[in-house]
């Protein structure tokens, strides 16, 4: 294991850290850039370059670009900043914290448990093998998340319409 | 010696109990709707460590319909999330939970 990898792993979480712990939500998602393209290197550094490439371009790219936008959208500056600060007192968040951070110990132990497999090494599984199994035997679970794509499309557009007020028409002519 | 499937485990472990975290303090919806993508990219990273581990294009593929279900998951989260500011005039998920109807 390099330092290229420990390096991106300290970023990541440090990136992360941040990003759970700002109150404005602008700095949290141009922290959670960061740390996905942390994550990416990482992806790099196990052998599969081409999820690198697509971590980059899907998550980093087109998953927080939209995130960011709606956050534009809906206009959330310091107001916003403010009850978030308001919100997260010390008293809220030891609690889960400490309980989640017990749960990320025995996982730790749990997997540092066992004897150190035989094959430690890391194998590069070139975009090629993934491409014939992604239309080989993964063919149906293509279509279904075609299908959960199109199905993300049309909810979003019907959730996201504005409705149209429709008022009576008598009580339309007497506000006016 | 840590092996580099030990390492890269415990990395997905750090970070998905972030999100995990960040999910039960915020009441923010967006925050909440980020920690869940923090929560998705560090399962996808132990699949792609998996992958490496055992030479095997599987873990790839799965990180993949992992990514193309963050996408849908994303855009149908955002679109719940605008309708529901524009009927409470806030972001707190503990205002959705009083039935004003």
């Amino acid at each position: 294991m390099g330092a290229a990898f420990y390096i991106a792993a300290a970023i990541a979480i440090l990136s992360t850290a941040m990003v759970i712990t700002r109150y404005n939500i602008m700095h949290a998602l141009l922290y959670l850039i960061v740390s996905l393209l942390s994550v990416a290197v990482i992806f790099y550094i196990y052998g599969a370059p081409f999820m690198a490439a697509l971590e980059v371009i899907i998550y980093a790219g087109a998953i927080m670009v939209l995130m960011i936008f709606f956050v534009m959208m809906l206009n959330l500056g310091q107001q916003s900043a403010g009850d978030e600060r308001h919100w997260l007192t010390p008293r809220v968040w030891i609690g889960p914290a400490l309980l989640c951070l017990f749960l990320l110990a025995e996982l730790v132990y749990l997997i540092m448990q066992p004897p150190a497999p035989p094959a430690g090494e890391i194998v590069m599984v070139d975009p090629k093998a993934v491409g014939k199994s992604l239309f080989g035997p993964y063919i149906l679970a293509v279509e279904l998340a075609g299908m959960l794509l199109m199905a993300g499309i049309v909810g979003a557009y019907h959730l996201g319409r504005q409705k149209k007020k429709i008022t009576h028409r008598f009580l339309e002519r007497a506000t006016q | 010696m840590i092996t580099s499937t030990t390492a890269g485990l415990v990395l997905a472990g750090i970070l998905f109990t972030m999100g995990l975290v960040s999910m039960l303090i915020r009441r923010n919806l967006i925050f909440m709707l980020v920690s869940v993508e923090v929560m998705l990219n560090a399962a996808g990273l132990a699949f792609i460590v998996a992958a490496s581990r055992w030479g095997q294009p599987e873990g790839q593929v799965m990180f993949m319909f992992i990514l193309a279900m963050a996408a849908a998951e994303v855009s149908v989260g955002l679109a719940l999330i605008l309708q529901l500011y524009h009927q409470l005039k806030t972001l707190d998920s503990d205002e959705a939970s009083k039935m004003n109807g």
